[in-house]
């Protein structure tokens, strides 16, 4: 490319480069060349400084113009008759002035937006309802688990209605696929437990004590918790967004017409799969962090299997076991139930889908851990 | 003087797997005119426009929009093209995080140098000439009615004061009202921008209303090409039924009432 290439052509396009050039004459200004979308940016200060009482502007060197030019000048006429004065445009050719009168007919009109400042009384009416929105959400929530129980019970009273099929195939998605990451998870926790709790029991020489210490804190608390807290992330926004895609789809709104209850083939199912499913995730994390923490036991403290078994057995209560697999229904009813509740929350775009489902993760985790706290003074205050 | 050739095509070929939609397809649009492109289902009539429109190559054949080839250049010359053309799709596809401003303003931010409030400025006047209201600007896609997306969707194509338009069934799913004021629309906008319109309809009314010529799309190519007028007098089949079936009558009886 030579360096004296036409200011006016663009190579990069292949198109002559839009440029306007506005210069003073004898009774006001004249304007020539492109006045559009791409030029018109570079002008705007020459077209600013058009002022005066009686002005006119020449039109007859302008080659091309765009809504985004005609904008532009029906801008400077109305500046100008704001201060009294009149712009004249000449020599325009009919297909311009058929396009500056459309554009100055479609000149939009904001509407005159006064900005008020919160006061003190629009913050308490914040407050008061983001906390009345709690509430309904509570409200609501019990309302999903008060269908889920009635729809149960009446399942129990006719077993004809219930949905075997579902129920096997949600039990088979959120309890047989979540094995391999729980056995995973609850693995290295035992592995976890088991070394730290070496490097410090070694201290006091107390290290057979830390069959206890993994053995406690894995049957009683972790082993149920954590499992808790994967298949609320993978189940409760898998449900979320499969219930919400529906309602999303009006499938739902078609379900009631059709005379089908979603709670029953879409609630009862989902619920019921997790309320069987997690306690056997429970126990396959129980296993598991056990035996991470045996196997750690053994290379870092020397404490061979067997003897992690007699002590096992022996110093440590069957209570603990039991307080850890009560709480597995209680954490099951609470991830289904509110990710079945976030997926009707869904509205009418993608967009609600895609927050409903985080959300519903969120809380779902939320509920779990102070489910998880309420159970630990409860078993505190019965001294179990 | 011969109207120029705007958008030429030649010898088009388009086939998903052995399902062949297009095969030696030739059609020619001029500048300033309204085209109006009609088909059966499944004939590819919006195949036809993403082809044109840059989304799908076809298989064979050559695309000349405004005499340059738009197949084989350089990608740099194939974006000057597009900014030269906007497509407003069925329900508008507007950007579902943005307001419709900003929907209006993203293909002006691609042009270095544009002043940021005269961007504002221009994107409420195309909403204002697409006959939206000036509050619809501050609102979210989701918050639309139908016809307003896709008056939304139609300022966000003439943003860049484009020289064709592509409309991809614009009155499908609007109620009368909304469609003869959308047909209305198209008019007056053709007539004062000067733009080219491409359009892709099943409405027989939208066809009386804007087109000056009509494409006929069967047996894998262009059938005929012609104005309204034209198309009466056709005697393929299917030509035919479209035209003077029930439907079509009442189309052409309600224009000649209020002609």
């Amino acid at each position: 490319m030579s360096a004296t290439a036409d200011p006016d052509f663009d190579p990069a396009s292949g198109q002559a480069r839009e440029t306007a050039r506005i210069s003073p004459m004898a009774e006001g200004w004249a304007i020539e060349g492109m006045l559009t979308l791409r030029s018109v940016s570079a002008v705007l200060p020459d077209l600013n400084r058009i002022s005066g009482n009686q002005v006119a502007l020449d039109l007859a060197g302008l080659t091309r113009l765009d809504t985004a030019g005609a904008f532009a000048l029906h801008q400077v006429q109305a500046r100008i008759a704001q201060a009294g004065g009149q712009l004249d445009l000449r020599n325009v050719t009919p297909d311009h002035t058929a396009l500056l009168e459309r554009v100055a007919a479609s000149i939009p009109q904001p509407p005159v937006v006064t900005v008020q400042r919160k006061s003190l009384t629009d913050l308490l009416e914040i407050l008061g309802r983001a906390v009345a929105g709690a509430g309904v959400f509570l409200a609501e929530i019990c309302a999903m688990l008060g269908i889920f129980i009635a729809r149960l019970v009446r399942m129990i009273r006719h077993p004809h209605e219930f949905r075997m099929t579902a129920l096997v195939h949600h039990a088979d998605e959120v309890g047989w696929r979540a094995v391999p990451i729980v056995m995973l998870m609850s693995f290295l926790i035992g592995v976890v437990l088991a070394f730290q709790g070496a490097v410090q029991l070694r201290q006091f020489g107390a290290e057979i004590f830390v069959v206890d210490l993994i053995a406690i804190s894995i049957l009683r608390e972790l082993g149920i918790l954590l499992t808790a807290i994967i298949v609320a992330g993978r189940t409760a926004s898998s449900y979320t967004a499969a219930i919400g895609s529906m309602k999303m789809r009006e499938e739902i709104d078609a379900m009631r017409t059709l005379a089908i209850d979603p709670a029953t083939v879409l609630f009862v199912p989902r619920i019921l799969a997790l309320l069987i499913t997690l306690p056997i995730l429970g126990l396959i994390a129980n296993v598991m962090g056990l035996f991470g923490g045996a196997m750690m036991a053994w290379i870092e403290l020397g404490i061979s299997p067997g003897m992690f078994l007699t002590r096992l057995l022996e110093d440590t209560s069957i209570d603990h076991v039991i307080v850890g697999f009560v709480k597995a229904p209680v954490f099951a009813i609470i991830i289904g139930v509110i990710g079945c509740h976030a997926g009707m929350q869904v509205g009418g775009n993608a967009e609600s889908l895609g927050r409903q489902t985080s959300a519903a993760v969120v809380r779902a985790i939320f509920a779990v851990i102070v489910a998880d706290a309420l159970f630990s003074v409860f078993f505190a205050m019965m001294e179990i | 003087m011969a109207p120029e050739v705007i958008i030429k095509l030649r010898d088009i070929r388009n086939a998903f797997g052995k399902d062949v939609v297009h095969d030696g397809l030739d059609l020619d649009v001029y500048r300033g005119e309204v085209l109006g492109v009609v088909g059966g289902s499944g004939t590819g009539k919006s195949v036809l426009l993403r082809c044109i429109a840059g989304l799908r190559p076809p298989q064979a054949g050559s695309i000349e929009i405004f005499g340059q080839d738009a197949l084989n250049c350089p990608e740099n010359q194939r974006r000057a093209i597009d900014q030269r053309m906007g497509v407003m799709f069925q329900d508008g596809a507007l950007f579902s995080s943005l307001t419709v401003r900003e929907n209006v303003e993203v293909p002006m931010r691609t042009l270095q140098g544009l002043d940021a409030n005269l961007r504002r400025d221009l994107a409420d006047l195309k909403i204002a000439m697409s006959g939206l209201p000036y509050i619809a600007g501050d609102k979210y896609p989701s918050e639309l009615s139908g016809g307003m997306r896709k008056r939304a969707g139609l300022a966000r194509a003439l943003a860049l004061d484009p020289e064709i338009v592509f409309l991809d069934e614009p009155t499908a799913g609007l109620d009368p009202i909304g469609a003869s004021a959308f047909d209305e629309l198209i008019n007056g906008l053709s007539q004062t921008l000067g733009l080219t319109v491409f359009l892709v309809t099943h409405d027989l009314d939208t066809l009386h209303a804007t087109c000056d010529r009509i494409a006929v799309l069967a047996e894998k190519r262009v059938l005929y090409t012609g104005t309204m007028a034209d198309m009466l007098e056709i005697d393929h089949p299917w030509v035919h039924e479209y035209f003077h079936g029930p439907r079509a009558r009442a189309a052409t009886e309600t224009l000649e009432r209020t002609a």
